[in-house]
């Protein structure tokens, strides 16, 4: 899969250096995987169909065709609350910056996608847990904002631990930002899809994930509001397995469909063409 | 166990003795206005000392005082109320309580969260803790009172929503993120007011508003106490930790430009004079509705969008903390 220049400059040496070299266990069927051979077949098992947690460049290059222009990339985060406990939030957000190569937990931007011009959102669980805190909130906003103005579906990929502790009231305040931003985009007939990924909770599922027109979750996804520890904890015994899988949401029709990796571009551009009312029979 | 419960005996067993004395004095010969006096003396040194200053820790446990006043302690004491049940769906959640209702006379919806004072009644209202019925019970009334144009008022007090196996069963995050939707939408004013603990999105699904009301020892956070204590560092135990660092009194969020108004309180608490406190608190309700209903519904959702648009703590560029943008 050959890698766009824009795609090249933001992952870094050190990625690529990193994928070559490693290997990963796979916690679906225990096979060892060369990281290599998983990124070639979309980080997918090869073995046992498990769907590993992407990074958001790798995710962005699977769907877009040609450059992808980057929206709210200058917008970093502050320290409103001054955390510090074992670390503080400084040294917390510098080593996931160095872990994830990311600048935060999510990465927006507009690009071509089968030549229709989307803009598009893909959080990463590498940073931070994909918390939400105010610049992932301020990204989307901002994402969402655009693709307003300029009358483009928007296709949001979720993959959250709920809302970010460090930041606070500011952390949970961004479910208010986003889903005023959200409505507004909405309601002048434009197309929200929302891609729920491993793991997608809290704060970000209560908001934006489940407010679009069409939900599709990656298989064995875990999505909920209270993560299992906690409901657990509360009622005091196991959950099955099953539970607050994409596979169990289907069935209980919170989402709309399981869609594997491999056949996701595919699913997606038929919605683009439906709501572009550009179906063509063949 | 409530820290506030626990602090307030000593308190409570000087006012039993004041009174006895008070009443023994009518009745005796001998005057014993200055032993009264010297009691009296020592009960408002022991408050002060008790209440002058409360951590962040104590406020939550203030907060979750069995006698603070819960939403229907403020709603009885609205002109009218006629209340309506049910999510047209599955279930009438009692964790939710709203309604049709007077505020010096003007209609409004009212929806409050509400939990119970005792056991029994805590079992009845799960405790505070809003089901995905209770959520789809304030969207329908918010629906309406939008369309109606009649003002929404909120009162929020939970310390989440809850995570039972049927909450997730039934879209808990569903619910919640469609209250959000109902709210960020509504074409006529919003005044919340936090009334005791406002705990993570379950609060938040009832509290976007064009005003936000705090009372001066109410909480609200990204998440309870407890509960971030276990996200953070897997133990529940370091709650009083949490509540220090996250900065959850309505001091703090007033500074952040989060919440809009506070809400004093008597020294001891809201629950030593709760009519005081209902009054107040439903005073500036009304006069934040009275504020607002005088702006075109259009330039009201306009201030709606930019107040929470504004919201956050961010900078260009550069990796060094800055605070808040407001
Ligand atoms: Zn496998």
């Amino acid at each position: 899969m050959a890698m766009p220049e824009w795609l090249r400059s933001r992952r870094g040496k050190n990625a690529e250096a990193r994928d070559a070299a490693l290997w990963s266990k796979c916690p679906g069927c225990g096979e060892v995987l060369y990281r290599r051979d998983l990124a070639a077949n979309q980080f997918v098992c090869t073995k046992c169909g498990h769907h590993f947690r992407m990074g958001a460049h790798d995710r962005i290059n699977m769907l877009i065709d040609g450059d992808f222009h980057e929206i709210g990339a200058e917008v970093q985060p502050g320290d409103p609350l001054g955390w510090a406990d074992k670390k503080t939030y400084a040294v917390k957000l510098a080593g996931d910056r160095e872990k994830s190569g990311l600048s935060e937990g999510v990465v927006c931007g507009l690009g071509a996608m089968d030549g229709f011009e989307i803009a598009l959102g893909v959080m990463d669980f590498h940073f931070r847990g994909g918390t939400m805190g105010t610049v992932v909130g301020e990204r989307i906003t901002m994402l969402l904002e655009e693709a307003r103005k300029r009358k483009l579906p928007c296709i949001i990929f979720t993959a959250s631990g709920g809302a970010r502790m460090e930041e606070g009231m500011f952390a949970l305040m961004q479910m208010a930002k986003t889903t005023a931003a959200v409505t507004r985009f909405m309601d002048e007939g434009n197309l929200f899809v929302t891609v729920l990924t491993d793991p997608t909770t809290g704060g970000v599922s209560a908001s934006f994930a489940f407010e679009s027109d069409v939900i599709i979750a990656e298989p064995k996804a875990m999505i909920g509001f209270a993560g299992r520890r906690v409901i657990e904890q509360t009622i005091r015994q196991k959950l099955p397995d099953q539970f607050q899988t994409a596979e169990f949401l289907l069935e209980k029709g919170h989402i709309d469909m399981v869609v594997n990796r491999h056949d996701l571009k595919a699913a997606l551009v038929r919605l683009l063409q439906y709501a572009a009312g550009k179906v063509v029979a063949s | 166990m409530n820290l506030i419960v626990e602090r307030e005996k000593g308190l409570l067993e000087l006012e039993r003795r004041i009174a006895d004395l008070r009443t023994a004095n009518v009745s005796q010969p001998v005057d014993m206005s200055a032993e009264i006096a010297a009691l009296q003396a020592k009960y408002e040194e022991l408050q002060r000392e008790i209440f002058g200053s409360l951590t962040p820790w104590q406020k939550v446990h203030m907060a979750r005082h069995p006698n603070r006043p819960t939403a229907l302690d403020y709603i009885s004491q609205l002109d009218r109320f006629d209340e309506l049940h049910g999510d047209r769906m599955f279930r009438d959640d009692p964790a939710i309580v709203g309604g049709f209702a007077l505020l010096r006379g003007r209609p409004v919806m009212v929806v409050g969260e509400q939990r119970g004072r005792d056991t029994k009644e805590n079992i009845k209202r799960n405790f505070g803790m809003v089901t995905p019925e209770g959520y789809r019970k304030v969207q329908r009334l918010a629906r309406t009172a939008s369309r109606l144009g009649l003002p929404i008022v909120t009162l929020v007090d939970t310390k989440g929503a809850d995570p039972g196996i049927s909450s997730e069963e039934h879209a808990q995050s569903e619910a919640i993120a469609k209250c959000l939707v109902e709210f960020s939408e509504a074409r006529t004013p919003i005044v919340a007011a936090i009334v005791g603990e406002g705990g993570s999105g379950g609060a938040l699904a009832l509290a976007i508003a064009d005003h936000v009301i705090m009372l001066e020892h109410s909480v609200y956070s990204v998440a309870s106490p407890d509960a971030a204590a276990a996200i953070l560092w897997s133990d529940a135990t370091k709650a009083e930790e949490a509540a220090a660092r996250l900065k959850l009194t309505a001091a703090d969020l007033q500074q952040f430009g989060i919440i809009d108004e506070i809400v004093p309180e008597p020294l001891g608490g809201a629950h030593r004079e709760p009519a005081l406190v209902v009054g107040k608190v439903l005073g500036s309700v009304s006069l934040a509705l009275q504020r607002l209903s005088e702006m075109p519904v259009e330039a009201l959702r306009e201030a709606r969008y930019q107040k929470y648009r504004r919201i956050g703590a961010w900078q260009k560029e550069r990796p060094e903390p800055i605070g808040s943008t407001r």
